[in-house]
């Protein structure tokens, strides 16, 4: 259907491109590069939109009177987890250790809280009253109740939550996922 | 019929798919490789064909499953058990994508034992280690679309893993779930790897793959003495393919025929066995959940748990870096020489070698022994024929050996926890007050044991030594301390 001798204009000016001609590959060179970096890096920005620090939510677990019922004794509290979407479903239902431990000299309530997470791989723990210890399911992990490792593969206690007195409630920050690097210390 | 073959001549008229395609499925190869050696070149192809399947039954299973964190479980269970064959396409995807595995496992062996990853097809062999990556990404990011307790916790555990790498671990741990918990973000995530980003890569390596297949020709079987040498072996190549028979005849046959019966055993195992999961929703206060890894991970699973810990960062990021290295090296190590097995002990013997690691760790990773039976304390009662003829001191001490969760990791009667020794018959290897000493300090260092001298009240555990040194076969005397002299009682 078509053949070259229908576009004789570029038939003879390849091997010697003009000056108006290299201009030209410059420019394409240039505007592709332009456009490249114009998708590559608000697409690259995008992936990495979620490595964002700092946001602190407080969850109200309930009443501190509540808990003053239940001294040194080891609760799972759960409560939905505002860090997430809200389309999380099920999986926005998180849970905390919660311990009453008394008051302190200056007879402020006193708790131990613990995100659920094993300190060595994630996996949840469990609390086992009669023995007073955590004990993960994965690879045998057992925490003391006041955290402590007491013995298997984490290389350290469990994560301890934030938390603060509000009005009488006893409230947390909203744990995201701990790991070694970035336990559950103050946000702010 | 007539009107059948007028439209595909005017079809290929202008596609010219005869003039292009035919000449590649009669491309000759080595008489060899279409004889009777020629059932060893057919995992290749039985790899191909179980991936087209799966794409068919993804796209399938794509049309319902809903890849949003409220809903995924719940369209998985209207799959299971209200589409019609809903719950086939779940059986039969996941079955033939681990068949897939299989055969690309088989496929890869293969090729290592024969010598074909040697010149000219060293770039083939890269191509297949990437394609071997990628069925594996599929494997674990399709674990991640059960959406279960398995799904949730694996997530967990492969972000904990992420974030141990020095400086960017709570960074790399963000991008990976996409969020700062597990959950929308995370499925979603998990959800682009799978149906495209993954698919995508593997379909164009594939490709890459298949022409290198194209363009280097395929090995002939190996013959011992028969060396390569990439200055002579092209011409040599091109002087076996001079007797080569069209690769669109015997061997195409052995193909697929071979990929059929694959077809068929995956069909049939699926509509068996029916799909898996998903369990329970993936509920993260869920208590008594026991997270495991599919099944092309619990070699993983199983090393990581059985190394020092000492060992255990370096075995989680660096190993696996340094074993895909070893695999892209391997066609530059050796990319001479022979070819055949009986003239490559070491070859032979790094395939038996691996071969047996793999096996004993998967078999560890499955029973996983350094796993408590969470529900021991509780669910496993302790042998009737043990407490038959106990005192009361020691009944109650089989009480609190249940109380205090010892079930968890000790067996009795081979019932109960694996990550402790069975005490069925403790008490003929430790004397009391060695028994207290265990139970009160625990193993030293934070070992294996915890020290449960906090935790556990005189009396109970006075009770408790009771029963452990009454753990004796009949007739058989406690243990006792080594004496050092005559008449002189050695203190502990």
């Amino acid at each position: 259907m078509s053949n070259d001798s229908n576009n004789p204009s570029a038939a003879g000016d390849v091997s010697q491109p003009t000056f108006s001609r290299r201009i030209l590959l410059w420019l394409a060179i240039a505007a592709g590069f332009l456009a490249t970096l114009a998708v590559a890096i608000p697409f690259v920005g995008y992936l990495f939109g979620p490595v964002r620090r700092n946001r602190i939510r407080w969850v109200n677990l309930g009443p501190v009177s509540r808990f003053r019922l239940l001294l040194n004794q080891t609760r799972l509290e759960t409560f939905d987890n505002p860090l997430g979407q809200s389309w999380d479903g099920v999986t926005a239902q998180n849970g905390v250790f919660v311990r009453y431990i008394g008051l302190d000299a200056s007879n402020k309530d006193q708790f131990l809280i613990f995100a659920i997470n094993c300190a060595h791989l994630g996996c949840p723990v469990t609390w086992f009253p009669q023995s007073g210890l955590f004990m993960c399911p994965c690879h045998g992990g057992v925490y003391y109740e006041n955290g402590e490792h007491a013995s298997g593969p984490p290389p350290r206690g469990l994560f301890h939550c934030v938390s603060r007195v509000k009005d009488g409630n006893l409230e947390i920050q909203a744990p995201h996922f701990p790991t070694l690097q970035n336990t559950l210390k103050d946000q702010g | 019929m007539k009107w059948l073959r007028a439209l595909g001549n005017w079809l290929d008229a202008r596609l010219k798919v005869r003039e292009s395609i035919m000449p590649m499925m009669k491309h000759p190869i080595p008489r060899g490789a279409a004889g009777r050696m020629g059932w060893w070149y057919i995992f290749g192809s039985a790899s191909l064909t179980l991936l087209i399947v799966q794409i068919l039954t993804g796209i399938g299973l794509a049309l319902v499953y809903v890849p949003a964190a409220d809903n995924a479980y719940e369209s998985l269970l209207a799959l299971d058990y209200e589409i019609p064959l809903g719950w086939f396409l779940r059986a039969l995807h996941y079955y033939a994508g681990s068949g897939m595995v299989v055969m690309v496992l088989l496929h890869m062996t293969q090729v290592f034992l024969f010598g074909a990853y040697k010149y000219p097809r060293e770039l083939t062999w890269i191509v297949g280690v990437f394609l071997l990556l990628c069925t594996l990404g599929m494997f674990f990011s399709g674990q991640i679309m059960r959406w279960d307790p398995d799904a949730y916790w694996g997530l967990g555990v492969a972000a904990a893993m992420v974030g141990r790498v020095p400086v960017l671990g709570p960074s790399l741990v963000d991008l990976l779930l996409g969020g700062p918990i597990i959950g929308a973000d995370a499925l979603s995530r998990f959800f682009a790897l799978h149906v495209f980003i993954i698919p995508a890569l593997l379909l164009f390596l594939l490709a890459i793959h298949l022409w290198l297949v194209l363009k280097c020709g395929i090995s002939a079987p190996p013959v011992a003495g028969q060396k390569v040498d990439p200055a002579t072996y092209d011409a040599e190549y091109e002087k076996e393919l001079k007797t080569g028979v069209p690769f669109l005849g015997e061997a195409a046959i052995k193909d697929a025929l071979v990929s059929a019966l694959a077809v068929i055993v995956v069909v049939v195992i699926a509509a068996v066995v029916g799909p898996k999961g998903p369990t329970d929703p993936p509920d993260p206060t869920l208590a008594n959940v026991n997270p495991r890894p599919e099944w092309p991970f619990l070699w993983l699973f199983g090393l990581l748990s059985l190394s020092p810990a000492g060992a255990e960062t370096f075995l989680m990021l660096a190993f696996p870096v340094l074993l895909i290295a070893a695999l892209l090296l391997v066609p530059f190590i050796a990319n001479r020489g022979e070819r055949a097995p009986s003239r490559r002990p070491i070859a032979v013997l790094t395939v038996i070698v691996v071969v047996t690691l793999l096996g004993i760790l998967t078999y560890q990773g499955a029973t996983s022994p350094w796993s408590p039976r969470m529900q021991a304390w509780s669910g496993d009662p302790v042998p009737v024929r043990i407490v038959k003829k106990s005192t009361p001191m020691e009944l109650q001490g089989a009480l609190v050996f249940q109380f205090k969760s010892c079930r968890n990791c000790h067996a009795l009667d081979g019932v109960g926890g694996k990550k402790g020794p069975d005490l069925t018959f403790v008490g003929t290897r430790l004397t009391r007050d060695q028994l207290i000493d265990q139970v009160s300090n625990g193993t030293p260092g934070g070992g294996d044991m915890p020290a449960y001298g906090k935790q556990i009240s005189p009396a109970e555990m006075t009770v408790l030594a009771e029963f452990l040194t009454s753990l004796r076969p009949e007739g058989q005397p406690p243990a006792r301390t080594a004496i050092a002299a005559p008449g002189k009682e050695q203190q502990k």
